[in-house]
């Protein structure tokens, strides 16, 4: 190997990671505000003010809250599996994080464009079970093994229904690739034709990042505090990072599914610096962590039986019988995109 | 547990548990009264014209009169058990379309968009009641002769035993207090103490901010609660006036 072809791989190496960072460093930023817009619009919601003395309006408080929760103390129950310990966490956020690898934020701004982008999507949202279930077996404490076991459950379940509402999409696109999904859209957002899809396929998204009404697993009045009850200090930054980026994924995946991504009527597209795309799939993606945050101020939760059969007694049929339907349509009317 | 919870979980179970007895059907039919919802409507599409407030009375007693009766057939058999609730369309409808939910998240989405409550505690204070009680005063007359005559019935009735009073006689004959501490810590704030003294001496003012850094400066002596009565001798003469009328 010379050494013009070894620059040239280094080269290409550096353009990767800043690639990377480039996508990284933003999500990272708007996980952060996540949790101040969470805060906050729970305080709204109930007629509270919120966090409003760290920075202006306290937006800075989600850096704040990081630094407490660093320069605490990491404590490590003796009787864990130390490896595992510190594993689950990190694994949790970084599947959480490869979400983004393959979102279009715009007219080929995309890391990697897979043909099965969604394929990977659901495969890196099977993944981020076992984040759960080390961390709930590695600490060795039953109320986190309790916790894990309940969000495994209903992550396992849940799995199925938000594939299947997926799988509609396939079916109606024809293809696994998302900028092949978005650009379908131009003609009309999914939301219209398959508004009883988007309901039960955000249900579904609210059970998978365990979010209120089905955030069991880290009942606090139960169960302490789900899986995470022995993660202290980093390690549970790093679940609270991994928990609201998966927010912010799926928000922005719903986006790209029902609300057309980047999509916008042509009349706005201009050929100015700003990319609007961007900017309008960051707007519809706020569109749906307004809607997360929303259930958690309107639903109680659900008790865990209930969440069970919820899945697989109610939604489990409905999905199927728009599987069915579906295709029978498009077969029907001669428009299937095969 | 959560009406709204089970509403999505569903309602099959509800429908096939359909009333036996008409004492269970009561309360169901009862409660299906207080709800605006639509499959209400749908069984009274003649509305009453009725004012507000007398409208719900009004539909429970119309609802009455549409409380058909139970009919059997020769064996004995209920012929239909349903036939006073609400259809299995109408709870279809209800769990499909998430109705009650959707209700819920529209009240919740009112309150978004209205103003907050709080008040920003140290910046903004929200009213005192002339009743209220917090620091404690000892109170002078104008001449600057100190009220207390030291009858003692302040500490007598101190349910906390926070007031220790030492007395003597002065020169010129009149029994005055050598010591009268309050020990902050122990007081409940009950206000008893004030409406023992019988010369209005010992009050408690509307000063509710008196926290220390060490326990010690809780320990009120005579000093201190007369510094107190002099600082707010005119918000103290004030609420008192104001009460007066109901004491």
């Amino acid at each position: 190997m010379n050494i013009s072809n070894l620059l040239t791989n280094l080269n290409s190496l550096l353009f990767n990671i800043l690639d990377v960072l480039s996508i990284l460093l933003p999500v990272l930023l708007s996980v952060a505000f996540m949790t101040i817009i969470e805060r906050k619009q729970l305080a709204a919601h109930q007629r509270r003010i919120g966090p409003n003395t760290v920075g202006y309006y306290g937006v800075l408080q989600p850096f704040a809250d990081a630094l407490k929760l660093i320069l605490k103390e990491t404590i490590i129950p003796s009787q864990s599996n130390k490896i595992i310990f510190y594993l689950a966490p990190v694994s949790t956020l970084v599947f959480s994080l490869l979400g983004w690898a393959v979102i279009p934020f715009g007219q080929g701004i995309v890391i990697s464009d897979l043909t099965l982008g969604v394929l990977y999507t659901l495969a890196l949202s099977s993944l981020g079970v076992y984040g759960i279930l080390l961390a709930g077996w590695s600490a060795n404490s039953k109320y986190a093994f309790l916790g894990s076991l309940r969000s495994t459950a209903a992550m396992i379940s849940y799995e199925l229904i938000l594939s299947s509402a997926i799988l509609i999409i396939i079916l109606l696109t024809g293809s696994l690739n998302y900028i092949t999904i978005i650009e379908i859209q131009q003609a009309i957002w999914f939301i219209v034709p398959l508004l009883p899809v988007f309901i039960f396929y955000f249900i579904a998204v609210l059970a998978e990042t365990s979010r209120t009404p089905f955030d069991l697993q880290e009942a606090e009045s139960e169960l302490v505090a789900g899986f995470f009850t022995e993660h202290s200090s980093v390690p549970f930054v790093f679940f609270f990072l991994g928990e609201y980026s998966s927010i912010v994924l799926f928000s922005c995946i719903t986006a790209i599914f029902f609300l057309g991504g980047y999509n916008i009527p042509e009349i706005f597209i201009n050929e100015t610096i700003i990319n609007v795309q961007a900017i309008v799939l960051g707007f519809k993606t706020c569109i749906f962590t307004f809607f997360f945050v929303w259930f958690r101020a309107t639903l109680p939760r659900l008790r865990y039986d209930q969440l069970i059969e919820l899945c697989w007694l109610n939604l489990l049929p409905v999905a199927v019988a728009f599987i069915i339907l579906i295709p029978s349509i498009l077969i029907t009317f001669e428009i299937s995109p095969y | 547990m959560f009406p709204r919870a089970r509403l999505a979980v569903g309602l099959q179970r509800r429908i096939v548990l359909a009333p036996r007895h008409n004492s269970v059907q009561a309360p169901l039919v009862a409660r299906r009264l207080i709800s605006n919802s639509s499959c209400t409507n749908a069984q009274h599409s003649h509305r009453h014209q009725l004012d507000e407030l007398s409208s719900a009375i009004d539909e429970r007693k119309s609802h009455a009169a549409h409380l058909r009766p139970r009919e059997f057939d020769e064996k004995g058999n209920e012929l239909n058990p349903y036939r006073n609730g609400p259809s299995a369309l109408d709870k279809a409808v209800h769990l499909f379309f998430f109705t009650e939910i959707i209700r819920g998240m529209w009240i919740v989405l009112e309150q978004f968009f209205r103003p907050p409550y709080t008040i920003m505690y140290p910046f903004e204070k929200g009213p005192l009641s002339p009743r209220f009680r917090g620091e404690h005063a000892l109170r002078r007359y104008p001449s600057g002769e100190e009220r207390c005559i030291a009858c003692k019935l302040c500490e007598a009735i101190c349910p906390a035993q926070a007031i220790t009073i030492e007395s003597e006689a002065r020169l010129d004959g009149s029994r005055k207090t050598t010591k009268y501490d309050i020990d902050m810590t122990k007081c409940i704030y009950c206000g008893f103490c004030q409406e023992a003294c019988p010369v209005d001496a010992i009050v408690e003012t509307q000063n509710q901010e008196f926290s220390t850094e060490t326990r010690e400066e809780l320990l009120y002596n005579k000093e201190k609660l007369l510094a107190n009565g002099d600082r707010a001798e005119a918000e103290i003469a004030a609420n008192l006036h104001s009460d007066h009328v109901y004491r």
